[in-house]
């Protein structure tokens, strides 16, 4: 079996970057993998709760525990880890194009590249988002677990999803005082057991509510709030008024996929999955052969899914490159669908597998 | 979404509306014991009503009274017979989704999650709450738990009057000083 040598390249060093790194590591493959954060997890460290899922899946285990493992499971398999380390170019013939600390540039020419970039916070515009204290989710989980700063005393969460919810029960566990957690849909978005131990602790849920903007001098002292009608337009006459210090925003996330576009990667839109997505197939492999998509850039899901779409495209790409024979493949790939199709059901999952099997679906229309 | 206002069962249900289940959402589910129940035996109270894949309760369970089984979407069925009340289904459910209550004489006991700061002590007198919040009636700490297999989730035993014992799920959280 001839193999190649030039490294497989891995983009994102969160808990799909680092599954697929340990995968190809693991077959014997060349891996280099790349983050241009100064520690690699991606977003593990800021998770404290424990996570859902089966014991496979890790169920139990809290998530910056999951990813201390998987650190040291890849220092263990002595991969090559470069932080700080920018991904600003791709070309179609894999040329991966890389900042070190901002000084340094230099050319890597790959023979499998693995986009595992994440996903970007969305933001909702409203007059006075600008100020001081209106923040995402995400910027305030990093500050109460990662730098232990408080955002704010008292903070409403606009969302109700998962990440709303958890994000405003660590921020009573951090401290604060949660004024509110707004929806403008009818029904709470996150699952019921997160809802529900956030409740408990006195934080009213507000559904076909919307902030109507935010006040204050030098930052948030407060949020005007609105019901919405069926049509999401606030209802005239309904506006209160909550004294709050920090409004977060909870309100989706959007992949990232601007090196999967310079690459050349197809790309489809699912609402379902956070917008624009590339196309892949079932061993993740985008519309170019050579380039896996994995984690949220293949459609925003949890870490969970992550790390099984991380370890799917890695075995694949071990095989791809010479490493791994057909059978062995198959058979390692086979245990990762099995898992990532057990997480993907239910009332919650299986709109997110539906949409999966769109994606593939036409990934097999335009480009077989 | 129209939603008809006459409708009683749709009034009921408030897990999707306020965030957590109302009693009659969870008597629904099946999983509210009788106060027979409580009256006799310690009741393990499995709040989890949705289908969402996890199965950690069962894994904990050393008298396999759990099942989940497959797919790991469905809702934990409990057996109360095999159940001994042993409480490591408290700490393993990362949704904070179980209690065990039981009723002797004119007092009621909960034993339930906790992962606040600062922690409650034993013989402290608290304020307990119903699954919206709201205070219902004080409370007394008889214990608090929390060896290393829990993970930091800690375990806290109170009574309080037996005539709440349906509407209480937790208690009030504490202010730093």
């Amino acid at each position: 079996m001839e193999r190649e040598t030039r490294p497989a390249v891995v983009v994102g060093a969160g808990p799909a970057g680092l599954c697929a790194a340990i995968e190809l590591k693991r077959a014997g493959a060349p891996v280099l993998l790349l983050d241009e954060n100064s520690k690699p997890g991606g977003q593990l460290f800021k998770q404290i709760h424990k996570f859902f899922g089966s014991q496979e899946h890790r169920a139990g285990v809290r998530g910056f525990e999951i990813g201390k493992d998987l650190l040291r499971e890849s220092l263990d398999l002595g991969i090559d880890v470069r932080l700080d380390t920018e991904v600003v170019g791709l070309d179609p013939n894999l040329n991966v194009w890389a900042v070190e600390a901002r000084k340094r540039s230099y050319t890597l020419e790959a023979s499998r590249v693995i986009l595992a970039t994440g996903a970007t916070e969305n933001a909702v515009p409203f007059p006075g988002w600008t100020l001081p204290g209106v923040m995402t989710a995400g910027c305030a989980q990093t500050l109460i677990n990662v730098h232990r700063v408080l955002p704010g005393r008292r903070v409403l969460v606009v969302g109700s999803g998962n990440v709303g919810v958890i994000v405003a029960y660590q921020l009573l566990q951090a401290g604060a005082e949660v004024a509110a957690v707004i929806e403008a849909a009818p029904a709470l978005g996150g699952y019921g057991v997160h809802t529900a131990k956030v409740r408990r602790a006195g934080v009213p849920m507000l559904v076909r509510t919307t902030i109507v903007r935010a006040e204050g001098s030098e930052g948030v002292e407060r949020a005007v709030l609105a019901e919405v009608d069926g049509k999401f337009k606030p209802v005239p006459g309904t506006e209160r008024t909550l004294e709050v210090d920090a409004i977060c925003l909870a309100v989706g996330l959007t992949p990232s996929i601007e090196l999967a576009a310079l690459a050349g990667c197809r790309t489809f839109f699912v609402p379902e999955l956070g917008g624009h997505m590339p196309l892949h197939d079932e061993f993740m492999r985008s519309s170019v052969p050579a380039v896996y998509v994995v984690g949220d850039i293949a459609g925003v899901e949890e870490a969970s899914t992550a790390m099984e779409e991380g370890r799917l495209a890695g075995i694949h790409a071990a095989h791809s490159m010479g490493y791994l024979d057909r059978e062995e493949m198959e058979r390692r790939t086979a245990d990762t669908r099995r898992r990532l199709r057990a997480l993907r059901q239910g009332v919650f999952g299986e709109k997110r597998f539906v949409a999966k099997e769109r994606v593939l679906a036409e990934k097999e229309k335009e480009c077989p | 979404m129209p939603v008809n206002p006459d409708s009683p069962d749709l009034d009921e249900r408030t897990l999707k509306t306020l965030g957590a289940p109302s009693l009659a959402e969870l008597k629904a589910a099946g999983v509210v014991p009788s106060r027979e129940e409580m009256a006799a035996r310690p009741c393990v109270c499995v709040e989890c009503i949705e289908e969402i894949p996890c199965n950690p309760c069962e894994t904990s369970c050393p008298q396999g009274a759990l099942t989940v089984g497959q797919p790991i979407t469905n809702l934990p069925v409990l057996d109360r017979d095999k159940c001994t009340a042993c409480g490591l289904c408290i700490p393993a459910c990362p949704g904070l989704a179980v209690v065990i209550k039981s009723l002797e004489g004119n007092l009621a006991k909960i034993r339930f999650p906790w992962e606040y700061l600062p922690g409650p002590a034993k013989g402290e007198e608290v304020e307990m709450v119903d699954r919206l919040g709201n205070p219902v009636c004080p409370g007394t700490v008889v214990s608090v738990i929390n060896p290393a297999r829990n993970n930091r989730t800690a375990v806290v035993t109170a009574e309080f009057p037996a005539e709440h014992v349906d509407e209480v799920i937790s208690m009030r959280r504490k202010t730093w000083p």
